[in-house]
């Protein structure tokens, strides 16, 4: 029960980040059908930028939450900058392009992208710097950070915000229209590239706090850390029904918990010793010993199945419409 | 029947000539670029693979290196001292070339429905599952030694005749590189034929017309599903065919080799030259191997003249070339440098 809980907690934590760069895919794809597979790389320099700021200002005696709060500050507007860049140098050219154009465009960007961010910042992985007090606290035998409830409450907090912004707002309407149909939208008056490119910005902006606070959360930051994460989130995308927004929240959180629950159960169950009709016939199992097939070191695993797995059973994702030419 | 002018095949006897002489002239320059070259004609085999999956049959891979993976393991593990297995290469090469087309065919069966972009990201995921297994089946049995790879691979060798060591045939001094080059140019050589064999069969045209339009195909009596398959099979085997040749001539591998780079690599060499023509697919095969090259070997030493270090890695450099060689075609030639005459229409043409 104490293993569960506890992964719960870190899954949650880890979910509510994949949820947040989730929604810079998802808004993408709700609105032009591309998956932007730069964005990974946009939430990397913004951890990278925002952890260089953040160890320039932490000898200087501010206060911890000062530092960080002007290290991501440093880091939304050039991942604003970098997400405006992408869409309209290399994507807006392509938008009636035959669809495998941008999506090779993309790669591309991100390959470009992660190999830019190896000349500003070498090799080296960036360590945050010891400048927050870690406290913790107990809650029914598991234990949780001060760290972790900041990274939940901010990734909530910033959902709730797109949410309002999309559903709320002219601009949100803009966008609505413009995803459900472009041509229509321009008539209707709405500047349609100006509401495209709005869209990448905000992911981008919401991609740069995800990458600060995954970086934080795990206390490091280095040039190559996009492509995963960024694959997880699409992956959580997918899950909770790409182009969908209140699905990518969903999903994201979801995926965080089966890849924490994956990875904390996965030893267990595939320790061959506890089958007692197997365990009579390998050595290692003598005298309480354990054979364990699959480790935790097979995390990674979790999410690329999870996507397999909805691709193939449910392509629309949980929250998604069925939609024909999708599939 | 057209015949064939003179000039033509003038032009074919010097082409096979030259190709014939490369590696003598490349020794000259040093041994190193005669493996360049090896590892040039291994990237020809691999794009050519893709070329099946993505230029025929339209189906975007990203996960290709994966299938590349099990060929040069399949090899290490049937061929080296770590299981103690020394198995000939004729019999361990087709095996693994079998195994790849299992996986490609593994991969292909639940990704089927998928379009495009889907499947593009499907397949990125795969090719990351084969490599966190590869670098994590070493424990509790140890299968493929982890991230340290396998070493003391066994070379090629028929009968006394092996293609590690050098030797001198007819009075002429030949080093190991260059008897692995023309291996790999006659390997290489039958997976052109085959490919432009393919291009123009039933088959080739069967994945041409699923590649335009799958539901219009399949109202025409085409086995969608099968043929598929059969692209992803068979682009994989020539992927498992590449893999245990390069396990081979570096006799050491490990999960490093094969990372999600590298099949974005051999993407990119089929994008650039032109996806779905065989001849435009060997020219960005061979142009994004050796022009990484050169510029390791120019601007490195330009680097140090001038700033008195290194400011930029060759190797950033190398994957900067790449990532803008994707960008540029797409955005100013959709087709590649010598696109198909069949995907220049169908890029170019704007759809709605």
């Amino acid at each position: 029960m104490d293993t569960f809980l506890q992964q719960l907690v870190n899954g949650l934590t880890a979910g509510s980040v994949y949820a947040v760069v989730a929604l810079g895919y998802t808004m993408v794809y709700g609105i032009i059908q591309l998956i932007n597979f730069a964005h990974g790389e946009v939430v990397m320099i913004g951890a990278m930028v925002a952890f260089t700021v953040i160890n320039l200002l932490a000898p200087g005696g501010l206060p911890a939450l000062a530092v960080v709060l002007i290290g991501t500050s440093a880091a939304i507007p050039v991942c604003m900058l970098v997400g405006y860049a992408l869409e309209r140098l290399a994507y807006r050219p392509l938008r009636h392009a035959p669809r495998l154009a941008p999506l090779i465009t993309a790669i591309g960007l991100s390959i470009i992208l992660q190999h830019l961010a190896l000349l500003v910042w070498s090799r080296n992985i960036l360590a945050f710097p010891q400048i927050i007090e870690l406290r913790t606290f107990s809650v029914l035998g598991a234990t949780i950070s001060n760290v972790q409830v900041a990274i939940i409450a901010i990734c909530i907090a910033m959902m709730a915000g797109l949410a309002l912004l999309v559903y709320k707002t002219r601009l949100g309407t803009a966008m609505r229209a413009t995803a459900q149909n472009q041509q229509v939208a321009g008539l209707m008056g709405i500047d349609v590239n100006r509401v495209i490119a709005v869209t990448f910005i905000i992911g981008a902006a919401l991609g740069a706090v995800a990458g600060v606070l995954f970086g934080t959360y795990y206390g490091i930051a280095q040039y190559t850390m996009g492509s995963v994460l960024g694959l997880k989130a699409f992956s959580a995308a997918v899950l909770g029904g790409i182009g969908n927004i209140p699905g990518a929240m969903l999903g994201g959180v979801l995926l965080g918990l089966v890849e924490a629950l994956g990875a904390g159960y996965i030893g267990e169950f595939t320790d061959l010793c506890q089958y007692a009709w197997l365990a009579g016939h390998i050595d290692a199992c003598r005298g309480g010993g354990h054979f364990i097939l699959f480790g935790s070191n097979y995390q990674d695993v979790f999410a690329f199945l999870v996507l397999i797995l909805v691709l193939v059973l449910r392509p629309q994702g949980l929250l998604g419409e069925r939609v024909g030419d999708r599939a | 029947m057209k015949k064939t002018p003179t000039r033509v095949w003038l032009g074919i006897v010097l082409i096979i000539f030259s190709l014939l002489a490369l590696p003598f002239a490349l020794a000259y320059a040093g041994t190193a670029w005669v493996r360049i070259a090896n590892f040039a004609i291994l990237y020809i085999m691999l794009a050519l693979g893709l070329n099946i999956v993505v230029g025929f049959a339209g189906l975007l891979d990203l996960g290709y290196i994966a299938f590349y993976a099990v060929g040069a393991y399949v090899y290490a593990l049937l061929a080296s001292a770590h299981f103690n297995l020394h198995l000939p290469f004729w019999i361990v090469l087709p095996i693994g070339a079998a195994i790849a087309a299992l996986f490609g065919v593994v991969l292909g069966a639940p990704t089927l429905k998928l379009r495009g972009d889907y499947l593009a990201i499907v397949t990125l995921g795969f090719g990351e599952i084969v490599r966190i297994f590869l670098v994590n089946l070493s424990r509790p049995v140890n299968i493929t030694n982890g991230p340290q790879g396998i070493t003391r691979i066994d070379p090629f060798t028929i009968g006394s005749f092996d293609f590690s060591k050098p030797q001198t045939l007819l009075g002429i001094d030949i080093s190991g590189p260059i008897k692995y080059y023309y291996l790999l140019l006659a390997v290489t050589v039958a997976v052109i034929v085959v490919n432009i064999r393919l291009q123009n069969s039933r088959i080739g045209r069967a994945w041409e017309a699923i590649r335009e339009d799958e539901v219009a195909a399949r109202s025409m009596g085409i086995n969608t599903r099968n043929l598929k398959l059969l692209a992803f099979a068979m682009g994989a085997s020539f992927g498992g065919l590449a893999g245990g040749m390069f396990s081979a001539m570096q006799a050491f591998i490990s999960p490093e080799s094969f990372i999600l780079v590298e099949s974005i690599m051999v993407v990119s060499m089929v994008v650039l030259g032109g996806m779905g023509n065989v001849w435009g697919v060997v020219l960005g095969a061979v142009l994004l191997s050796f022009v990484p090259e050169l510029l390791r070997w120019t601007v490195g030493p330009v680097q140090d003249a001038l700033f008195g270090r290194q400011l930029v890695e060759p190797e950033v450099i190398r994957m900067l070339i790449f990532g803008f060689a994707l960008v540029l075609v797409m955005l100013f030639r959709p087709a590649g440098l010598l696109p198909s005459e069949v995907r220049k229409r169908e890029l170019t043409e704007h759809s709605t």
